[in-house]
């Protein structure tokens, strides 16, 4: 067995450190020892994107991640992306355009999202397709989510 | 599903990484993006004891040109790839090749260098580098080799790359007239079968051409026959003529659930065809 290891990272603002084991992937950090089960295990092979947290700002694959790689970064998890009671643009229009059924894939998409309109602010409908091509949703067919984030990326032009 | 238990140390510096190499022999394995061997580890097809994090070396990152030549760092991601100004404007194909990669999240984390080095059958950037007659730049004990792409890729997960050496970068003659076509899987966007062809045109002339396939054989791989077709083609009208026996001159081709032998040979010379028409269509 190799020896635990001291790592701290800042989770939604907040800095949260721990000893690891080193195999312990970032989504089970998440969800096991920090109780932020808003990040979800799909597929488990790097496939689904339910998993997908900002690391650094990035759309990132926390299944695919080990926690011990994350030490010294910033993680933001759907947990971290509403303002108080102000839900994000996303959140809003995953909620006013229905972008979702069983909710299984949502937090993963719409951190999915957040990555594609920091990089583009005005996408396209393909180039959503496309952002969004490493998230899968067994139930909606993704016209609703499309839909939901053209009313973030036009709310989020406005303000 | 989760990995052996190994240990893991974040090197400060390619010279750290490299004595880690050393005192962790066979045990020890480099870590980058970690989107090839994470997924590995996790179904036990890797069980590395060690784990050397080289992810965020500054020393492997960045991408420079200079008097026409490119270098890119080994541990710059996909998605830093897609979006440098200089390959954009300088080498298209290698900008366009690596937007294509897997999806976002994968081109977040995953590296030029552990691309190259973990070699995938299905992978990308390998046939792209071949086209472009790319150096890989690896560094070991002994100091510095340089290695052709054409050299570097061996057989399926094969590479001229020893246990104790790391890849450092790759480097490139700027070319705008090349151009990357694949058919790619439709869930991981791996290549079923893709080619890069780079071509030095004198008007609408084919003076010479590079021309290398991925996804098809067991490792990224040159197309003489191609390449020999192109030598004073008139394009793009003589593409498809060029690339037609492109399959059929392959010693091996693979064959899945994705596709049989007889389909990828057919693709590889549709592909050849679609690079070689879309890099003439560029200059
Ligand atoms: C869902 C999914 C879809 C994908 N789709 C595609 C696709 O469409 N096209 C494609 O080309 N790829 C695809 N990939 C693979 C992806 O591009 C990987 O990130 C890449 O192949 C490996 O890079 P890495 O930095 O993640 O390497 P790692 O997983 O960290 O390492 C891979 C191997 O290379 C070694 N290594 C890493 N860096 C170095 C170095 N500098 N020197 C020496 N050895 C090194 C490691 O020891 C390991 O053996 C996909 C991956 C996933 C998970
Ligand atoms: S659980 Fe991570 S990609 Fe599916
Ligand atoms: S809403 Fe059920 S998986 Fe997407």
């Amino acid at each position: 067995m190799s020896e635990p290891v001291p790592i701290t990272i800042n989770v939604n603002g907040r800095k949260r450190s721990a000893m690891v084991e080193a195999r312990l992937l970032l989504v089970h950090f998440l969800r096991e020892s920090l109780n932020l089960t808003g990040t979800h295990v799909g597929c488990d092979t790097s496939q689904c994107g339910a998993c997908t947290v900002l690391l650094d700002g990035r759309s990132t694959k926390s299944c695919t991640v080990f926690a011990v790689q994350a030490d010294g970064s910033e993680v933001q998890t759907i947990e971290g992306l509403a303002d108080g009671d102000e839900l994000h643009p996303l959140q809003d229009g995953f909620w006013e355009e229905h972008g979702l059924q069983c909710g299984y894939c949502t937090p993963g998409m719409i951190m999915s999202a957040v990555n594609l309109l920091e990089d583009n602010p005005a996408p396209s409908e393909a180039e959503i397709r496309e952002g969004i091509s490493g998230n899968i949703c067994r139930c909606t067919g993704y016209q609703h989510i499309v839909n939901a984030i053209q009313h973030a990326a036009e709310r989020m032009a406005q303000s | 599903m989760i990995p052996t238990a190994f240990e893991y140390r974040r090197a400060g510096s390619v010279a750290e990484a490299l004595s880690l190499l050393q005192e962790g022999g066979p045990e020890a394995k480099l870590l980058a993006g970690g989107h090839s061997l994470i997924p590995m580890m996790k179904q036990r097809l890797a069980e590395p004891g060690l784990l050397i994090d080289i992810g965020g070396l500054d020393e492997l990152r960045g991408i420079q040109e200079d008097g026409g030549e490119i270098a890119i760092g080994a541990a710059m991601t996909h998605a830093e790839i897609a979006a440098s100004d200089v390959l954009r404007a300088q080498a298209p194909i290698v900008a366009e090749t690596a937007a294509n990669i897997g999806d976002a999240q994968v081109r977040n984390r995953g590296t030029i260098g552990g691309s190259l080095a973990h070699a995938d059958p299905g992978a990308d950037l390998p046939a792209v580098m071949v086209a472009l007659d790319a150096t890989i730049a690896l560094l070991g004990p002994n100091g510095e080799r340089k290695v052709q792409a054409e050299d570097f890729f061996q057989d399926i997960l094969t590479v001229d790359l020893a246990e104790d050496e790391i890849v450092t970068g790759v480097c490139f003659q700027a070319c705008r007239s090349a151009a990357y076509a694949k058919l790619e899987q439709r869930a991981s966007k791996f290549a079923l079968v893709g080619v890069a062809a780079a071509l030095s045109l004198d008007g609408g002339t084919c003076s010479s051409a590079r021309v290398a396939v991925t996804g098809a054989s067991s490792h990224a791989q040159r197309l003489s026959g191609v390449e020999g077709a192109l030598a004073g083609a008139s394009l793009p009208g003589g593409a498809a003529d060029a690339a037609s026996g492109a399959g059929d001159a392959l010693d091996f081709v693979n064959e899945d659930l994705h596709g049989s032998e007889e389909y990828r040979r057919a693709m590889t010379a549709v592909f050849a065809r679609r690079a070689i028409e879309a890099a003439a269509g560029r200059s």
